[in-house]
C-alpha cells in the first residue's frame, strides 16, 4: 500500500499535449497541480503558450459501480460547465469554460492499453482507462460496455491563492502574537483582524452574487475560494467593489463540481451551512468571525433575508439529528 | 493501569477491560464481552425494552469480563462508562451500573463520549497516527479529523445515519436482525446484480439519506417485496431472461442501496482527505465492518496513494473495550468524572470533547 502514487495517464487529446518550455528544446509534461476528491487539476495552456488554462480531469472512480459512476461523472461535469457558463454571463467571478468532454468512452472503442500507471504523463498512446486499469481487474470488466472513462473540462486559469492558505497564515500569526504583550503587536493584530473581517464580508458578497445568479455551489469550502490579486492601478470593474484594502484582491469561486442551478431558499441555506461548517472544522479560530460572512451575504441581494431565516432551520437539523443513537 | 469500560448506548451491551502497562508498551485487551438485544424481523429495538435487556445482563457480563481478564476489582484503577450520545434509557443502565461499581469498589469514574471511544479504539488497533476518520453506525455518520485538541467534524449526515437507513430498510424487507440487520443486508447484496436508480445526495462533505430510504422503500412496496417472506419469493430470486423487463429482487435492492450509500460515504471521505491533505483513512463504527465499504474505501485510498485502516466486528461494533481505552486515556490525562457529574446525555457531539491526551 505504500507505493508512490502515479496519476493515471491523461485522456486524449492531452496525452500528446506538452507545455512548451521556451528556454530549452525539450518539452516538459503538464503540471499536476492538485488531486482533489473527484478530479485531477493540471495547469496547461490554451491556443497560445502564453495563455494558461486549468484542465480538470475526472477519471473514472473504480470504487463506484460503473453505471453509477458514469451517471455521476457525466451529470456533474455537464452541470459544472452549464453553471460556469451561466455565471460568466451574469458577471460573477468564476473561471470561464474553454472546452469540455463529458464522456470519454463515447467517442471511440476502448483500446485497452494496459500500460499500467507507471508512466503517468507518458506520451504513449494509452487511453486512460481510469485508475483501475492494470490493477486488480475489479468488477468493471463485466459491464465494460456501460462503464465510463471519465470526463474533462478545460477552464480559464485563475491566478492567486486559495483562501484556505490566507486564513491558515492568519491563524498561525495569531498563535505567535498571543505571547507578546507589546501594544504595537496588538495593534498590528487588530488591524490584521479587521482585514480578515473585510475579507469575510467579501466572501459573503461573492456567495450572494452566486446565489443571485441562480446557482448553488454545493461544496463551499475555503479551498474552493480563491483570492485573485487585482492588477495594480486598475480597479475591479464589475460586481464587487473592493472595500478596505485595495491590495487584497478579488474573490473568485472555483470548483463547481457539485454545483446546481437552483433558486430555492433551502439549497442556498445548505450552501451557507456547508461553508459555515467548513470554517468551523478547518479554521477553528476564524469561526467566531463567521457572522461577517453572513453580514456580507445579507446585503448582497434581495432574497438573502429569507435564506438567512432558513439557515437557522438547517443548523438545528444538522446538529441535533447527528446526536441520536 | 487497568480500566473497565461499560457501553450501552444502543442495543449492544458491552464490557471491556484494558491494561496500559506502566512501562508505556502497547496496551493489552484483557476482556471484551458483549451481548446484543435482538428483535424479531420487521421490528426495531425500543428504548424501554433495550434498557430492560441491559439491566438483566449487565451483572453477568461484568462478572464474565473480570473472569476473562483474571483480575479482581482491587486491580482496577477506574470505571469508564458511555456518557453519550445514544438512546436515553439504555444509556442509563451503564451509567447506573458504573456509579454502583464506583461506590462498591471505591474507584473513580470517567464518562466517555461514545464517538471518541470508537476513534481511540480504531487508532489503537490499527496503529494509525493521524487519520481522517469515517465513523458510521446505526446512530452516527461523521467524517472526522483531529485538529488542535478536538476531533473536528468535517462532514456528517443532515438527517438519518447510514446504519439507521440500512436497519430500517431491513425492517421493510423483514430481514432478520440476527446477528445484525446490516450484516444480513450485506450477505443478500452479494447476490444482487442490477443497480436500480436511487437518489444520490452529497452536499459538500455532508450527505442526506432520508430521501434514499423513502425511494427504496417505495420500490420495495411497488414490487411487492416488503413484508414477511414466503418460500415462493426465495425461489423467484433468479431474474427473468430479458434484462430490461426484469423486476428487481430483494437482493438487487440491497445491492443498489449499499452501492449508492457507500459511494456517497467514500466520496465525502475522499473530499475530506483532499481538503485536509491527509493520506490515512480509518473506518470505525458498526457499519465499518461491512466488507464492501472497506473494499471501496481501500480502492479510493490506493488511488490517492494513501492507506486504509479498518478493524473487524470485535472493535467496530459497539463494545466496552473502546470505552475503557478512551476513558483510561482521559483518566491518565487527569480528567476523571466526579460522582455528581456522572450523568448521561442523548446529545453529546464529538467536537465537544476536549482531547487532552493528544498533541
Amino acid at each position: 500500500m505504500t507505493t508512490t502514487y502515479h496519476p493515471p495517464p491523461l485522456p486524449p487529446p492531452f496525452h500528446h499535449t506538452l507545455t512548451p518550455n521556451l528556454t530549452t528544446t525539450s518539452p516538459i509534461p503538464m503540471e499536476l497541480i492538485t488531486q482533489g476528491a473527484e478530479a485531477h487539476l493540471y495547469k496547461t495552456t490554451y491556443l497560445s503558450p502564453a495563455t494558461p488554462a486549468a484542465l480538470k480531469i475526472r477519471p473514472a472512480k473504480p470504487y463506484r459501480h460503473p453505471v453509477l459512476d458514469r451517471r455521476l461523472t457525466r451529470q456533474r461535469v455537464l452541470q459544472e460547465a452549464r453553471c460556469l457558463v451561466r455565471l460568466v454571463r451574469e458577471g460573477v467571478s468564476v473561471p470561464g469554460v474553454l472546452a469540455v468532454d463529458w464522456d470519454l468512452n463515447s467517442n471511440s472503442n476502448s483500446n485497452s492499453n494496459s500500460n499500467s500507471n507507471e508512466n503517468g504523463n507518458g506520451n504513449e498512446n494509452s487511453r486512460g482507462e481510469g485508475q483501475g486499469e492494470g490493477n486488480t481487474g475489479s468488477e468493471d470488466n463485466g459491464t465494460e460496455a456501460k462503464a465510463g472513462n471519465g470526463a474533462w473540462i478545460l477552464m480559464e486559469w485563475i491566478e492567486g491563492i486559495a483562501l484556505k492558505e490566507v486564513f491558515r497564515g492568519w491563524e498561525a500569526s495569531l498563535k505567535d502574537n498571543n505571547r507578546d504583550e507589546n501594544t504595537a503587536e496588538e495593534q498590528a493584530a487588530a488591524a490584521a483582524e479587521e482585514r480578515v473581517k473585510a475579507l469575510l464580508r467579501k466572501i459573503g458578497v461573492a456567495v450572494g452574487g452566486l446565489h443571485r445568479a441562480g446557482v448553488v455551489h454545493g461544496d463551499l469550502t475555503t479551498s474552493n475560494l480563491m483570492l485573485r490579486p487585482t492588477p495594480s492601478g486598475q480597479q475591479s470593474g464589475k460586481g464587487e467593489k473592493v472595500e478596505g484594502d485595495g491590495d487584497e484582491g478579488e474573490i473568485v469561486l472555483i470548483d463547481f463540481g457539485l454545483a446546481s442551478q437552483s433558486i430555492q431558499d433551502e439549497d442556498r441555506a445548505v450552501d451557507l451551512y456547508v461553508l459555515e461548517r467548513a470554517f468551523g472544522s478547518t479554521h477553528p479560530r476564524t469561526e467566531r468571525l463567521f457572522g461577517e460572512v453572513l453580514e456580507g451575504y445579507r446585503g448582497s441581494y434581495r432574497g438573502a433575508g429569507s435564506v438567512m431565516k432558513r439557515l437557522e432551520d438547517v443548523r438545528m437539523r444538522g446538529r441535533k439529528r447527528s446526536m441520536l443513537g | 493501569m487497568i480500566a473497565i469500560g461499560l457501553e450501552s448506548s444502543a442495543n449492544k451491551l458491552g464490557v471491556g477491560i484494558i491494561l496500559h502497562p506502566d512501562d508505556g508498551s502497547t496496551p493489552q485487551v484483557l476482556a471484551n464481552v458483549r451481548h446484543t438485544y435482538v428483535t424479531p424481523p420487521g421490528e426495531g429495538f425500543l428504548p424501554k425494552d433495550t434498557a430492560r435487556h441491559h439491566r438483566a445482563w449487565v451483572v453477568k457480563l461484568v462478572k464474565k469480563a473480570l473472569r476473562d481478564a483474571r483480575v479482581t476489582p482491587r486491580d482496577i484503577d477506574c470505571i469508564c462508562f458511555t456518557k453519550g450520545p445514544g438512546m436515553g434509557a439504555p444509556l442509563q443502565s451503564a451509567a447506573i451500573t458504573a456509579r454502583m461499581l464506583s461506590l462498591l469498589w471505591g474507584k473513580e469514574l470517567v464518562g466517555v463520549n461514545h464517538c471518541v471511544g470508537h476513534i481511540e479504539m480504531g487508532r489503537l488497533i490499527t496503529g494509525s497516527t493521524n487519520p481522517v476518520v469515517l465513523y458510521v453506525s446505526g446512530g452516527n455518520t461523521q467524517v472526522i479529523a483531529y485538529s488542535s485538541q478536538r476531533y473536528r467534524i468535517f462532514g456528517e449526515t443532515l438527517d438519518i445515519a447510514v446504519g439507521n437507513c440500512l436497519d430500517r430498510f431491513a425492517r421493510t424487507l423483514h430481514i432478520s436482525n440476527d446477528p445484525a440487520p446490516g450484516y444480513n443486508i450485506e450477505q443478500l447484496a452479494k447476490k444482487g446484480k442490477t443497480l436500480v436508480d436511487l437518489p444520490y445526495t452529497v452536499k459538500g462533505m455532508d450527505i442526506s439519506m432520508s430521501g434514499i430510504l423513502a425511494a427504496i422503500d417505495g420500490l420495495a412496496v411497488q414490487y411487492g417485496l416488503n413484508g414477511p417472506w414466503n418460500d415462493e419469493d426465495e425461489t423467484q430470486n433468479t431474474p427473468a431472461s430479458d434484462e430490461e423487463n426484469a423486476r428487481p429482487t430483494r437482493a438487487d435492492l440491497c445491492f443498489s442501496l449499499q452501492e449508492t450509500v457507500y459511494s456517497m460515504l467514500v466520496e465525502i471521505t475522499e473530499r475530506a482527505m483532499a481538503h485536509v491533505g491527509s493520506k490515512e483513512v480509518l473506518i470505525v463504527g458498526g457499519v465499518g465492518c461491512n466488507e464492501r465499504l472497506q473494499e471501496m474505501m481501500g480502492i479510493m485510498a490506493r488511488d490517492r496513494g494513501g492507506t486504509l485502516h479498518a478493524t473487524d466486528e470485535r472493535f467496530c461494533i459497539d463494545n466496552g473495550i473502546m470505552i475503557a481505552q478512551a476513558g483510561l486515556l482521559a483518566y491518565k490525562a487527569g480528567v476523571p468524572t466526579p460522582l455528581k457529574e456522572s450523568t448521561c446525555t442523548q446529545r453529546f457531539r464529538t467536537d465537544d470533547v476536549f482531547v487532552k491526551w493528544r498533541d
